[in-house]
């Protein structure tokens, strides 16, 4: 066929798709249900990944280790010690804390507290020089803990070192929980992006149980394999798409009502917040996104639906 | 035009549908295929549009050599040859104008093309004022003829009609005969399966009889004696 027949019968396989979409519409809504609660699952997996691994990385960024330093380490100990922390796979960054330093921090930190602030201006500057090291990675902060705890190392030091300990928990907690949701959400999508795919599948195939008299005649007359089977994934691809809007509108109706319930900030560990600023910010990645794979569902399960009915004979 | 070679079409252990069928079919013949029931005639017709692959021999029509046609290339095959069934095999939600347009729409005629060429052929069989109608509303030898329409509507070399009288009283009968015969002249070749002996007798064409999958005779001008 030339190009200019081959664009007609693609129009026309487009058309034919469209009025079965409409036809089929009752047939097509368990398919459609089943795809939106697949694409709404996948995209708030999205979202609340993203949102936890925001509440990590915030709590992260405020874990440090603190080295408090003897008052009699000389410039150049400190300095070595800088270097040698820096040396470390694990560190980030140190930063050294003078004793003055320290002291603005602390009359900072108790403005209110006149008492504390009367006691320390009475003595010489009590606090201790220290020095605040970043790590790359909180789950591996004993690596830095041993190299402190080394004999030479531990005498220059006037206290112990402090880890942020609790904040060391809470962030385990939040990053086996969020691997936990991580692994949940996989398999939900896998769940459901099967069973979306069954049931696109059984609906097309009753579709074409319907119309097999109708597949057969068309066989006889010669119509060609992709012009049976186009419509269908048409039809299936149309399912998608509608699918994959009714989706980012369930996430968005959702994020209103939860703005407005919930007002503030936080819900524990799912920072309402965040989630609708990284869904606003990302809406045209995810439009895309849900579009692509409800399209995917779609075409692939309808692909595979009408195989069976468009075999020719073989057997001899 | 169509050749057959000791061809053998086999469903299982048991049945013989065909056994070493041997056929040759000039371009612009009119053939008739008789014979009982389970004789053969369909499973014949069958194998010429590749329904049916034969168990053995071999088949060329128009040129082209079953045996090394690819799946793919069935349906351009079909293009090829006109077919019409006993029991019409027209879409029923469509109106005659449609049914016949869609043979049309496949091969990617435009609209404008299919506007011009169906009522053209409708007028042949003699339909024209009926193209708005659905198949319901017509009578067996209407829709017998709106399924010739779409089967020559391609214009093809060859046209198969499996018993195309069989549902039908004799006037309607010899309806769809004539628009057989009118075809036939413009130089379509034509093969014909019929139980209908007048059919036969009158039409004093080459017959081939067919008995328990075997030809049993092939005359031209023969007379069929039930």
């Amino acid at each position: 066929m030339s190009v200019k027949q081959n664009t007609v019968v693609f129009k026309r396989i487009v058309k034919t798709g469209f009025l079965n979409f409409v036809r089929n519409a009752w047939l097509g809504i368990a398919a459609m249900a089943v795809m939106v609660i697949t694409l709404t699952i996948i995209l708030f997996s999205i979202i609340a990944n993203a949102t936890f691994a925001n509440t990590v990385q915030q709590i992260t960024d405020r874990i440090d280790v603190s080295v408090y330093l003897n008052d009699s380490v000389t410039i150049k100990q400190r300095d070595e010690l800088i270097n040698n922390l820096k040396g470390l796979e694990n560190v980030e960054g140190v930063t050294y804390i003078s004793k003055d330093q320290a002291l603005v921090i602390y009359k900072q930190q108790n403005v209110g507290n006149s008492d504390l602030l009367t006691a320390i201006s009475q003595t010489d500057n009590p606090l201790p020089a220290s020095l605040q090291i970043k790590p790359r990675d909180p789950n591996r902060i004993e690596e830095i803990r041993t190299y402190l705890e080394k004999g030479d190392i531990k005498a220059l030091q006037s206290d112990e070192t402090s880890y942020s300990g609790d904040r060391k928990q809470a962030i385990d907690k939040i990053t086996s929980a969020t691997s936990f949701f991580r692994k949940a959400g996989i398999a939900g999508i896998i769940i459901f992006a099967i069973i979306s795919m069954l049931i696109i599948f059984n609906t097309i195939q009753m579709a074409i149980f319907n119309r097999r008299d109708e597949l057969t005649i068309m066989r006889l007359l010669g119509a060609s394999t992709n012009f049976i089977r186009g419509p269908f994934i048409v039809e299936s691809i149309l399912y998608g798409l509608v699918s994959g809007v009714l989706s980012i509108i369930i996430i968005q109706a959702l994020f209103s009502v939860s703005s407005r319930t919930f007002e503030a900030s936080s819900l524990g560990i799912l920072d309402i917040n965040y989630s609708n600023t990284y869904f606003r910010e990302h809406f045209f990645i995810f439009l895309g996104l849900q579009l692509g794979v409800g399209v995917l569902i779609g075409a692939i399960s309808s692909l595979i639906a009408t195989r069976r009915y468009l075999k020719f004979k073989t057997s001899k | 035009m169509i050749l057959l070679d000791r061809v053998t079409k086999t469903y299982n252990k048991n049945g013989q549908a065909l056994e070493r069928i041997s056929l040759h079919v000039e371009p612009k013949e009119f053939v008739i295929i008789i014979g009982p029931s389970g004789a053969g005639k369909s499973t014949l017709l069958k194998l010429l549009t590749r329904e049916e692959k034969p168990t053995t021999g071999k088949i060329i029509v128009g040129g082209i050599d079953y045996e090394t046609l690819k799946d793919k290339e069935i349906p351009l095959l079909r293009r090829k040859i006109g077919v019409v069934f006993q029991d019409f095999k027209l879409l029923p939600n469509k109106t005659v104008f449609e049914n016949v347009a869609f043979a049309l729409e496949i091969v990617g005629m435009s609209n404008k093309e299919i506007e011009n060429t169906v009522p053209r052929v409708l007028d042949i069989v003699g339909l024209k004022d009926k193209e708005k109608r659905m198949p319901a509303e017509l009578s067996g030898g209407e829709r017998q003829r709106v399924a010739i329409a779409r089967a020559i509507v391609r214009q093809p070399r060859i046209l198969i009609a499996d018993e195309p009288t069989g549902n039908l009283d004799p006037k309607h009968a010899w309806d769809v005969i004539r628009v057989l015969e009118k075809i036939n002249k413009f130089g379509t070749t034509v093969i014909l399966t019929t139980h209908n002996q007048e059919i036969v007798n009158k039409l004093k064409r080459r017959v081939i009889t067919m008995e328990a999958g075997s030809i049993v005779s092939d005359r031209a001008g023969a007379e069929y004696k039930g």
